[in-house]
């Protein structure tokens, strides 16, 4: 079994559930500004990445790296719409909080 | 030519009532009544050239499902060209009739009137009526009979709810549909009997299985019963019904709502006689069947004089009528009981044309009378509707049976009634079966009521003073020729029917003349020797011979008496015995009878089920959906929307871990 810095498979998805952790609490927990939302959900995705990349090199199969490198480009596209959204949005509403946006609300 | 007899009517009905915009009015009223006289003139060529043995005319193949294979085909025989005359004939001529009696569209009472488009309405309902009663007697298979017999059922619901507008029409017309369905229903379970037990509906395979049914034993409500006499049973309830009578006669009188020629149709030729009708279409059965003979001897005699006896003192002129109809076909049934079915048709011959020419006359005096059919405000008309009056006589001695008893001359000679009821009453004299001598007693005694009420109704309208307003007397005419030709016509028929036919219906040959269209007349053992009812009918003692002619002349008697003599008499009479007299003008008390006993129970349990069943539950259940449950769900729901991502993102997290551990417990399997 290829063990990289005599770091386990343990070490690697435990760092990956952190962040996950960290951006769901991000993205619960924040009320102010939605690019924090943004950059969670961005956490999120590289949490998917990492295990992602830890499989992959456990499982010494190249694919999961690639799909990583896959994730990483549609987590920029997916970013740059974000902040595109918001541009528009704050132009609409004069802030970017999150308070604020309940426009779905029943 | 069969099928044109049938079918004209119809295209008539069609045209009369869906294109008198088309034709106009007018149009409409010539062309149905034209399609029927056709029908008639039609009807009197087969009448003339029938031989017996000439086949069945089919038509098209109707029903195929299973077993049951029918077909809509003309059954051809004696009975049924009779009927044919019968039908067409009083039909001609009621719609003839109609024409004048329709011509007064601006009567003042708006809910008794023909204006408008009710004229051609009504000539297509008479036409439809036609059409019905001849499917019905020309149907080769049980089914082909329902249908004729439920056409008949609606056309009379059309026709005596004509008058929509009045609600005792209204509800006249249901009560007649409702208690016909009574007897449906019998009728129902007497086909299903049949067919479960011959497997076929065809006329000639069920006559064919008679003597086999006759042996059998079958299952009906968890008892064993004999299976002819129990489908004959079930045929006979719904004979009683359409025929009106004792226990389902309660529809008849008030069937009078309608305009007159519909009273006149209705008991003369197309619904009343259709019970009597099935009853001789089957007699094959019946003759085999001796319980339901004695069942229909009993009912015959009993309604002869039940019908008679409220007759006597009802005091709306065109009920009288319709009981003393009604009373007539009970003799028919006497005879069929007793096994004379040639009897009860040359009875239903005569009656034809001495109850449409009464009902006709009837009509005549309540409409030259503005629409009033009370007699006790009439009186005095014979001056002012001489051709009535005449008329109204002949109907009266036909339907009373004048004649000269013990006279015979080829034939006896008198009018139909005479002939045809003295035939009747001979014949339940010799009969054999076990309600005979009581059944004999009934009718003379039904012969006395009959001429009681008969002359009543004349003297009470035609004769003494007049007790109506002078201003509604200056009115007061016979109708317009159109009117007065059908009556003559009636009147000779009335006449002549019952010496015309007596040599073929009931005479030596007769067996012979009607083919084998019914049973022959049940043979009897008499003296030690064995004759037919009907030889035996004509050798009765000269006291039964006469009695029914002395019947006939003290129910004169007592009616001149009553209303001629001592015109005061009958109302003292009716106060000393009030109770007596109460219990024959409200008709035995049936109507609060069966009001006690169907009608409340089976409104209550619509009460129940419309306002518990449906109301309560069904509308309760759709309604608490609608308007409580699924609101409070909506504002549940519409609660959890805050509209905030957090709380969206929350969510879905914990729904994405919850299926997350449910697939990692295992539970994807």
């Amino acid at each position: 079994m290829h063990d990289p810095g005599g770091v386990g498979i343990e070490g690697y998805l435990t760092v990956s559930a952190i962040l996950l952790a960290i951006g769901a609490v991000g993205i619960i927990v924040n009320r102010r500004n939605v690019i924090i939302v943004l950059m969670s959900i961005e956490l999120m995705l590289l949490a998917a990445s990492i295990n992602f990349v830890a499989f992959s090199a456990h499982l010494q199969d190249m694919v999961g790296q690639i799909f990583a490198v896959f994730v990483l480009t549609i987590t920029a596209a997916e970013a740059a719409i974000g902040v595109a959204i918001l541009v528009c949005f704050y132009r609409k509403h004069g802030s970017i909080s999150v308070e604020n946006v309940n426009a779905m609300k029943g | 030519m069969y099928a044109a007899i049938l079918l004209l009517p119809l295209l008539g009905a069609i045209i009369a009532g869906f294109m008198h915009r088309v034709v106009t009015d007018q149009g409409a009223i010539f062309i149905s009544t034209g399609m029927t006289a056709f029908t008639a003139v039609l009807s009197w060529i087969v009448f003339f050239t029938f031989q017996p043995g000439d086949p069945s005319v089919e038509l098209f193949r109707w029903i195929a499902s299973g077993e049951l294979e029918t077909f809509w085909s003309i059954r051809v025989d004696r009975l049924t060209s009779v009927m044919l005359v019968v039908i067409t004939t009083v039909s001609t001529l009621v719609q003839i009739y109609s024409i004048g009696f329709t011509r007064d569209g601006d009567h003042p009472d708006p809910t008794e009137n023909f204006q408008g488009s009710a004229r051609s309405r009504f000539f297509a309902c008479l036409c439809f009526f036609t059409f019905a009663m001849l499917a019905l007697v020309t149907g080769d298979n049980l089914l082909q009979i329902f249908f004729g017999w439920e056409g008949v059922g609606f056309a009379s619901y059309l026709l005596i709810g004509f008058w929509f507008r009045k609600s005792s029409a209204g509800s006249a017309a249901i009560k007649a549909f409702v208690v016909n369905r009574v007897g449906d229903f019998g009728l129902l379970l007497g086909l299903f009997g049949l067919f479960h037990l011959t497997g076929s509906l065809m006329l000639d395979d069920v006559f064919a299985d008679a003597e086999k049914l006759a042996e059998i034993n079958t299952a009906f409500l968890g008892m064993d019963v004999q299976a002819l006499e129990l489908i004959c049973l079930l045929l006979f309830v719904g004979a009683c019904a359409k025929s009106a009578q004792f226990l389902l006669h309660t529809w008849l009188s008030d069937a009078t709502e309608g305009p007159a020629p519909v009273t006149a149709l209705i008991h003369s030729a197309t619904m009343a006689a259709a019970g009597v009708f099935l009853v001789c279409r089957m007699s094959p059965l019946f003759d085999l069947a001796e319980t339901a003979l004695l069942v229909m001897t009993i009912i015959g005699a009993v309604t002869a004089v039940f019908a008679a006896s409220i007759g006597s003192v009802q005091t709306d002129i065109k009920r009288v009528i319709a009981y003393s109809s009604c009373a007539q076909i009970g003799y028919m049934f006497a005879a069929a009981g007793a096994g004379v079915y040639q009897a009860a048709m040359l009875h239903m011959f005569a009656h034809a044309f001495f109850i449409a020419l009464l009902a006709l006359g009837a009509g005549s005096v309540v409409r030259s009378m503005q629409r009033e059919r009370d007699m006790r405000r009439m009186g005095g008309l014979k001056s002012r509707l001489p051709v009535t009056y005449w008329m109204m006589i002949i109907g009266t001695l036909a339907v009373t049976g004048i004649g000269v008893p013990l006279l015979h001359i080829g034939v006896p000679i008198g009018v139909s009634g005479f002939i045809s009821k003295g035939m009747i009453i001979q014949a339940v004299f010799v009969g054999q079966n076990a309600f005979a001598v009581a059944a004999f007693g009934l009718l003379v005694l039904g012969v006395v009521m009959t001429s009681f009420l008969s002359w009543r109704l004349i003297f009470m309208t035609f004769h003494g003073t007049s007790h109506a307003d002078q201003d509604a007397l200056d009115g007061v005419h016979d109708g317009p020729q159109v009117m007065r030709w059908p009556l003559y016509v009636l009147a000779a028929g009335a006449v002549l029917a019952g010496m015309a036919f007596y040599g073929s219906f009931v005479g030596n040959d007769a067996n012979a003349w009607w083919g084998g269209a019914m049973a022959n007349a049940q043979m009897i053992e008499q003296n030690g020797e064995t004759t037919s009812v009907l030889e035996a009918a004509r050798a009765v003692p000269i006291w039964v011979k006469v009695s029914p002619f002395l019947a006939m002349l003290l129910g004169f008697a007592l009616s001149y008496w009553f209303y001629i003599a001592n015109p005061d008499h009958p109302k003292a009479l009716a106060e000393r015995y009030r109770p007596l007299y109460l219990f024959l003008q409200r008709k035995w008390y049936f109507d609060p009878l069966y009001n006690f006993l169907f009608i409340r129970p089976a409104l209550w349990l619509g009460q129940a089920f419309w306002q518990r069943g449906d109301r309560s539950i069904l509308d309760g259940f759709l309604n608490g959906t609608a308007m409580w449950f699924v609101p409070l769900m909506t504002r549940v729901a519409g609660r959890m929307q805050s509209g905030f991502l957090f709380h969206y993102a929350l969510v879905m997290l914990i729904g994405v871990s919850a299926l997350i551990t449910w697939f990692a417990i295992g539970g994807g399997g």
